[in-house]
C-alpha cells in the first residue's frame, strides 16, 4: 500500500461529509424547533415581563424606526424613478401612483423591511445574548432561580413579533410619499391626487394578508436571533458568529415564510 | 454535631474524550470554608457548577440540603437556589444594568413582603462591601476589584445559607486580593454561610479556609487545613505553598 493510499484511508471521504452536514443540519432543524416549542410554552406562564417586553419594543421598535424610514423613503423614489420609463413606453404614466402603491404594499414594502430589520435586529440580539452567555451573565441569572429563558428570550422574541408591522406600516407610508416626491421630480401632481389614486389600486385583500405575514417575519428573525446567540459557543469567536448566523437564517426565513405567505394568500384571492 | 448542607458522592464528568472530573466526593459543613485548591484545568469550575445543576454530571450524586439535585424539577431547583450564591469568575454582572438593577434583580421572584424595602436591601448589601457610593453607576465604570465586590454584594442579597466562589480573587492586584479575601471571611463570620472557594491563588486559601481540598487531573490527591498541607511530604503539594 502505498503512503498516498493510506492517507486517503484516513481521510473521510466526500460521502461520510456530506451525511455529516445533513446530520447536523438536521439536529440544528430539531433544536430550533425544542427552542420554539420552549417559547410557546413559557409566553403562556406567568410572570409576565411587562417592563422588559416594553424595553425591548422601544430598543428593537423606536430604535429602528430612522434606518427602516430612509430605506422606505429611497425604495419608494428609486421604484418609481425605475417604473417610470416603462409605463410611459405604453403611455400608462397615470398608473404610476397605482403601480408603485401595490408593489410596495403587497410585497416590497414588507419584505425590505423585514431583511433590513433582520440585520440589524437580528444581529443585534444574537451578538447580545452571545456575548451574555460567553460572560456567564445567563448562568448568573440561572443560578440565582430566575428564568432567563423567560427574561431575555420570550421579551425579545414577543418585541420582534408586534415591532415589526407597525414599522413595515411606517415604511409604507414613508415609500409612498417616496414615491410621491420622484413623480413630482418630472411631472406634477398634487399630494392628494397621488393618494387617492394609490389607495383607489388597492384593496384590503392587498393590505390585510401584507401585514399579517409581517407578524411571522419579525417572529422569525427574533426566534432565530435568540437561539443562536442563546446557544452560542466558543466564546468571542461564538459571538460573531452568532451574530452572523442570525442575520443569514434570519433573513432566508424571511424569504421562505414570504414565499409560503404568497402561495397561502392566491387560494383565497 | 455537623450538619452537612452539600454533598458530593462519586462525581464523573468528561467533555468529548477528556475526563474532566474523574472520581470526586465531598462534604461541606454548615458555616465551613472549604478551599478546592489545584492547578487551572484540573476541574475546579466545573465541580462548583455541578453542584448548582449548571452542568449535568455523567454520573455521581449531588445533593443540596439533603436533596438529590437530579431528582428535582426545574421549579424545586430553583427554589433551592435561591439558597445558594455563586460568585462567578467574571463576577457576570448584567452589563446593561445599573449596579442598583443589578442587586434588585434576584429580588423580583421573592414573595412582596420579603421586597417590601427593596432600596434597603440593596444599600445593606452594598454597605457590606464597602461600595454605597457606586449604586447608580454601570458595571463598566467600575473597577476589576469594585465588579467582584458588588458581585459579591448581589449574592448575598439573598442571604444564601451556601456560597460558591469561583476563582474570586484572579485578575486582582495582591492588595485587592487580600481585601477580597478578608470580605469572603467577614461574610462566613457575619452570616455563619458555609462556602466553596476555588482558587489557585494560596494567600486567598490561606486566609479564608477551615479545609482545604486539592485537586489533581480530576481527583481529590489531598485533604487537611492550610498548615497541614504546606507542611506535606507530597512535594507536588508543598509546592503549592512555596
Amino acid at each position: 500500500m502505498t503512503n498516498k493510499s493510506a492517507i486517503d484511508e484516513g481521510a473521510p471521504s466526500d460521502q461520510s461529509v456530506s451525511i455529516n452536514a445533513v446530520k447536523a443540519a438536521f439536529e440544528e432543524i430539531g433544536q430550533m424547533t425544542r427552542f420554539t416549542m420552549r417559547f410557546f410554552k413559557e409566553v403562556l406562564k406567568p410572570r409576565y415581563e411587562f417592563r422588559a417586553l416594553l424595553k425591548q419594543s422601544y430598543i428593537i421598535g423606536y430604535k429602528s424606526f430612522p434606518l427602516i424610514a430612509i430605506t422606505g423613503l429611497i425604495m419608494g423614489l428609486v421604484l418609481t424613478i425605475q417604473t417610470r420609463p416603462t409605463l410611459a413606453s405604453f403611455g400608462a404614466e397615470s398608473w404610476l401612483p397605482g403601480m408603485v402603491s401595490l408593489s410596495i404594499i403587497r410585497e416590497i414594502g414588507p419584505v425590505i423591511a423585514a431583511l433590513i430589520f433582520a440585520g440589524k435586529v437580528g444581529s443585534g440580539i444574537g451578538a447580545e445574548l452571545a456575548s451574555m452567555k460567553v460572560t456567564e451573565q445567563i448562568d448568573a441569572m440561572e443560578v440565582s432561580g430566575l428564568n432567563p429563558f423567560k427574561y431575555l428570550v420570550v421579551t425579545r422574541v414577543l418585541a420582534t413579533t408586534l415591532m415589526l408591522p407597525v414599522l413595515v406600516i411606517a415604511a409604507d407610508a414613508v415609500s409612498l410619499f417616496g414615491s410621491y416626491l420622484a413623480i413630482n421630480l418630472k411631472g406634477d401632481i398634487s399630494f392628494q391626487l397621488f393618494f387617492s389614486q394609490a389607495f383607489a389600486a388597492i384593496t384590503f385583500t392587498d393590505v390585510f394578508p401584507a401585514i399579517i405575514k409581517t407578524f411571522f417575519f419579525g417572529f422569525s428573525v427574533g426566534i432565530i436571533g435568540c437561539y443562536k446567540g442563546y446557544n452560542s459557543v466558543k466564546g468571542t469567536e461564538g459571538v460573531g458568529a452568532a451574530a452572523n448566523s442570525a442575520v443569514v437564517i434570519g433573513s432566508l426565513a424571511v424569504f421562505i415564510t414570504d414565499m409560503i405567505a404568497v402561495q397561502l394568500t392566491s387560494l383565497f384571492t | 454535631m455537623k450538619n452537612t448542607v452539600a454533598e458530593i458522592k462519586h462525581l464523573k464528568k468528561s467533555f468529548g474524550t477528556k475526563n474532566v472530573l474523574k472520581d470526586i466526593s465531598l462534604k461541606l459543613e454548615k458555616g465551613e470554608n472549604l478551599v478546592v485548591l489545584g492547578k487551572s484545568g484540573s476541574g475546579k469550575s466545573v465541580l462548583i457548577k455541578c453542584l448548582v445543576g449548571l452542568i449535568q454530571p455523567d454520573s455521581g450524586e449531588v445533593d443540596l440540603f439533603g436533596k438529590e439535585i437530579s431528582e428535582l424539577t426545574n421549579q424545586e431547583l430553583n427554589v433551592l437556589r435561591k439558597k445558594v450564591g455563586f460568585l462567578f469568575q467574571s463576577a457576570a454582572l448584567y452589563d446593561s444594568m445599573t449596579v442598583r438593577e443589578n442587586l434588585e434583580f434576584p429580588l423580583r421572584d421573592l414573595p412582596s413582603a420579603d421586597t417590601t424595602d427593596t432600596e434597603a436591601l440593596v444599600r445593606d448589601a452594598l454597605k457590606n462591601v464597602g461600595l454605597e457610593e457606586a449604586i447608580d453607576k454601570m458595571p463598566s465604570e467600575l473597577s476589576g476589584g469594585m465588579i467582584k465586590r458588588v458581585g459579591l454584594a448581589r449574592t448575598l442579597i439573598l442571604k444564601p445559607d451556601i456560597i460558591l466562589y469561583d476563582e474570586p480573587t484572579t485578575g486582582l492586584d495582591p492588595i485587592t486580593s487580600k481585601e477580597i479575601s478578608k470580605l469572603i471571611l467577614e461574610v462566613q463570620q457575619k452570616y455563619n454561610t458555609a462556602s466553596i472557594i476555588i482558587t489557585h491563588d494560596v494567600p486567598c486559601a490561606r486566609i479564608t479556609a477551615n479545609r482545604i481540598l486539592i485537586i489533581k487531573e480530576g481527583v481529590f490527591i489531598a485533604e487537611g487545613t492550610f498548615d497541614e498541607l504546606s507542611a506535606s511530604e507530597d512535594e507536588w503539594i508543598r509546592s503549592f505553598f512555596i
